[in-house]
């Protein structure tokens, strides 16, 4: 509960209409894309200008009431849940471009912009922005560079990191402060830009974002390899990329997901295969025609029982689009679905499918395979029922096993979601406890009262890490 | 992974609301009782309904979407909140529009969601001042469910519309007495009729040339006193395409003015009518031209599933039930091209999408299809064409603000598209098209019509 002293401050910083604290909007800001995960806040704030932002967090400060900033709330890791309560920052109003700079190739857009509609409005200008996270259609920029958004054509163009070059944030005491800029080179003291890209809205409240832009591909081509053996079009990723190309897109879908996504999007899609690729290259004509030549021999040589080339662009972007939905669309099979993102070095993706189907099979769940292949990025998903607690278990039992085999093959817990709550207890796994000291000793310089987004990144205990020996 | 406690199973404890739950009030336990849970639970919150919602389009408030309004039903399933007056308004200012459905991947019944939360909300009730009240009765229990007295109803219309009374009201004064949205709604009502399609032509129309089925028309009820003449097009087209045409006199209105206003009990009563209706005819398919009605027709099969008696025939009904447009594309025997040549420059004509018949009954290609098959004309596609004009039954009627600026962004798309016709498939949609040319003084360069009327005109 908020003292009417803190809701007069915040409203008189916002306005009445921007700040809420009746039980219907506590209630629509308890929970993101995260199954399982809800907790109530005290009050919901929609900020108009990085000043408005910079009083709310002096008020907060000075009460020390923790602060949750969001976007749309679509995050997987329990991200944007105010565990501790106090108040939720939705960036929504903040939401225009502010420049398009032609001549330096950059954007400088405020954090509540819809991903998509950022990269329309890029596209129709002729450049090229390419982190595509699946939620891009109502997933915001701020929202995509607290998380280090992935997305399809994370091989081939890298992610968000690789794409902001400059931020305007507000830290915990309300100071604003302002990194990098429209800059290719900048080695001025740390880099506190890539700091902030990925600190899960724990460090400061990210209020502008300065972009790169590249000029888009000239050419592109789609390609589905279909598999009657699953480790078959696993072997295929690693083979395309140990022959040295890197295709734009190099998705994996496993039978229960073909079957899932095409119920969805009904685009014909082959039900009986165990696995599909969908790949997709661009650049120049001749390179594209050549690379998706090399690709379709390999494809071929790993067992592939078809490959088809999209008809046409319309296709190509059907394919994409239903790509993006399968996560949601394996709700179709269980009411609850519980999927992460470990990833793993790209030479050694058949090998983790095998583990995840291995362990599926172990704590008898079903776990559905789908994902990034291309760079490592696995999604498998355990279809379940959250009332079944004893299944949960199980998952969470098979889940602990994933991320062990992951770490074993030299992977990571997470490649493109964030730690959030639902990693916390295993990030030591990854980053071992002085890499998590490091951590903290971060945080605590940006945020000395814990009030940005706390509960996240750092459990209150890790995970015991048992280490299994396969021989 | 959910590694933190499993905040679902506990849930208001989970949230602080430490076992101090007060015991649920009439309104919570109904919805308890109604509310499906496991349509509840299938919503994961992934947002990709969020772009789609034109409430949140337009407010860009969490609660005004189908992903907030479904934590709102299951938080009072789940007894952390209370189902207070402002949870009404949220289940009330929903469109119904549907846009989410197709948007949802994980194939949530929203639209069931929604209709069974406001038929609770609509139990427990007294919000309603007692002249809605009043009007509630009349409408639904009165009027609707008999035809005769709908008919009584255009009657009284043409009377007030043909008599001079229209004429004397607007120049007294009088419509000044009427909210703002009224009066518009009022000067582009089209010409009312006393005489439906059956009293006008009759209830059996044979095919030209070979037969190809039976098809029942579905007349509705609405729309066969405002638009008698969209009705016996449909009929015609109907026999131009090789179809024998029934119209069942004993059929009565859809129900979905009942079930989209939370009167569950009265839409089950309608549809189990109209049902009969059809069956004793013998058609192999029932045809609506208006997709607000057909969108309840296709989901009588659910409206009816725990009538155990009614279930197999519920079912015939939805899966026989199909858009005009998509049985003509379909099975229809029209020519892959007709109509005049327009003298000089081409007529350019745009398309509106009816939600209920993109969304519930999923015809989106079909009406395309038909009008690009006219000569003489320039489709050009209206920007977001698939998004709700605003109309969505008596929404606008009942919320004018919101309705008016969904549909001043539609105008905006609108005059892009430079078009001399606005075609839809559905009157409220009609209407609504009609009352935005009028309101944007566009009236003498654009028209609206329903696509019936529109490929009928071609084809004569």
């Amino acid at each position: 509960m908020l003292e009417e002293v803190v809701k007069r401050e915040l409203r008189s910083i916002v306005g009445d209409t921007f700040f809420h604290d009746d039980l219907e909007s506590l209630v629509t800001h308890s929970y993101d894309g995260t199954p399982m995960q809800q907790a109530l806040p005290d009050g919901v704030i929609y900020p108009g200008s990085t000043e408005e932002v910079a009083a709310v967090m002096k008020v907060l400060n000075r009460h020390r009431i923790p602060l949750v900033s969001r976007g749309s709330g679509t995050n997987l890791c329990g991200g944007t849940v105010p565990v501790h309560g106090g108040i939720v920052m939705v960036m929504h109003r903040m939401n225009r471009i502010l420049d398009v700079d032609l001549d330096n190739l950059t954007a400088t857009v405020q954090p509540g912009i819809i991903t998509k509609e950022f990269i329309t409005h890029i596209e129709n200008l002729g450049l090229f922005y390419p982190p595509d996270p699946s939620s891009m259609a109502i997933s915001t920029i701020g929202g995509n560079i607290a998380e280090c958004s992935g997305g399809l054509r994370g091989l081939k163009y890298g992610t968000t990191k690789d794409y902001v070059i400059g931020l305007e944030a507000v830290l915990a005491n309300g100071e604003i402060i302002r990194t990098g800029g429209k800059l290719m080179k900048d080695v001025a003291g740390y880099d506190l830009t890539k700091l902030l890209v990925g600190s899960e809205g724990t460090l400061a409240v990210i209020t502008e974002a300065t972009l790169k832009l590249i000029p888009p591909p000239k050419y592109k081509k789609t390609m589905l390899a279909m598999y009657k053996d699953i480790y078959g079009a696993a072997r295929s990723v690693s083979s395309i990329i140990k022959s040295q190309i890197i295709p734009a897109t190099l998705e994996f879908m496993d039978n229960p997901t073909i079957r899932v996504v095409d119920d969805f999007a009904k685009l014909g899609l082959p039900l009986d295969m165990e696995a599909i690729l969908l790949i997709e290259q661009d650049g120049e004509m001749e390179m594209v025609e050549r690379d998706i030549e090399v690709i379709v021999s390999i494809c071929q040589s790993e067992n592939a029982a078809r490959v088809e080339v999209a008809e046409s662009a319309e296709h190509a972007m059907k394919l994409m689009t239903a790509r993006r939905s399968a996560f949601t669309a394996l709700a179709r099979l269980r009411p609850t679905t519980i999927l992460e993102d470990a990833t793993v070095p790209r030479s050694r993706i058949a090998d983790m499918v095998l583990e995840i189907n291995r362990i599926a099979q172990k704590y008898n769940v079903q776990i559905c395979t789908f994902g990034h292949a291309g760079d490592g990025n696995l999604h498998p998903t355990a279809t379940t029922d959250a009332r079944d607690q004893d299944e949960v278990h199980r998952v969470e039992a098979a889940f602990e096993e994933i991320f062990e085999a992951a770490i074993r093959l030299g992977g990571t817990i997470t490649g493109e979601h964030g730690v959030g709550m639902v990693k916390a207890p295993y990030l030591e796994w990854k980053v071992g406890s002085a890499g998590i000291e490091m951590m903290r000793g971060i945080k605590m310089a940006f945020d000395p009262h814990n009030l940005l987004n706390p509960g996240k990144l750092f459990a209150k205990e890790s995970r015991k890490r048992v280490v299994i020996d396969h021989g | 992974m959910a590694k933190t406690e499993l905040r679902s199973n506990s849930l208001p404890t989970a949230l602080g609301l430490s076992g101090a739950v007060p015991a649920c009030s009439p309104m919570a336990y109904t919805l308890k009782q109604t509310l499906d849970y496991d349509q509840l639970t299938n919503c994961m919150r992934c947002g990709f309904c969020l772009p789609a919602c034109p409430t949140f389009r337009e407010t860009g408030v969490e609660a005004e979407s189908p992903r907030g309004r479904i934590a709102l039903m299951k938080a009072v399933v789940d007894g952390i909140m209370e189902p207070n007056a402002q949870f009404e308004t949220q289940m009330n200012h929903c469109l119904g529009c549907r846009a989410c459905e197709p948007a949802c991947p994980a194939d949530v019944k929203y639209g069931q969601l929604i209709e069974q939360a406001r038929d609770a909300v609509e139990k427990h009730t007294d919000s309603h001042r007692w002249w809605i009240k009043l009007a509630r009765k009349v409408a639904f229990k009165g009027v609707f469910p008999y035809q005769n007295r709908v008919r009584m109803v255009g009657g009284a219309l043409r009377f007030y519309q043909q008599s001079g009374l229209q004429s004397f009201a607007r120049n007294a004064g009088l419509m000044k007495l009427f909210p703002a949205h009224m009066r518009d709604m009022e000067k582009i009502l089209p010409e009312a009729s006393d005489k439906g399609v059956v009293e006008t032509i009759g209830t059996w129309h044979p095919a030209k040339g070979e037969k190809i089925a039976t098809v029942g028309l579905f007349r509705g009820c609405i729309m066969d006193i405002l638009f008698t003449e969209t009705n016996i097009n449909t009929v015609r087209l109907l026999n131009a395409a090789g179809f024998d045409v029934v119209i069942p006199a004993s059929q009565n209105c859809c129900g979905a003015l009942h079930a989209h206003s939370g009167e569950q009990f009265g839409a089950k009563e309608l549809a189990k009518r109209n049902i009969r209706a059809f069956m004793e005819a013998g058609v192999d398919w029932i045809i609506s031209n208006a997709g607000g009605c057909g969108a309840l027709l296709v989901d009588y099969g659910h409206l009816l599933h725990d009538e155990p008696e009614w279930k197999a025939d519920a079912a015939w009904f939805a899966s026989r039930t199909v858009d005009i447009s998509k049985i003509l594309v379909d099975q229809g025997n029209l020519p892959q091209s007709f109509g005049k040549t327009a003298e000089g420059h081409a007529t350019k004509i745009t398309y509106q999408e009816s939600c209920h018949l993109r969304n519930v009954m999923r015809s989106s290609d079909a009406p395309r299809n038909l009008i690009r098959r006219v000569e003489g004309t320039e489709f050009v596609e209206l920007f977001e064409a698939d998004r709700c004009c605003g109309s969505a039954g008596i929404y606008n009627l009942t919320h004018p603000e919101m309705a008016g600026s969904i549909l001043e962004h539609k105008m905006e798309h609108v005059k892009k598209t430079q078009a001399h016709v606005l075609l839809t498939s559905n009157p409220g949609c009609l209407l609504q098209m009609k009352h935005g040319i009028e309101k944007h003084g566009m009236s003498h360069e654009m028209q609206a019509m329903h696509v019936v009327d529109f490929l009928y005109s071609q084809l004569k």
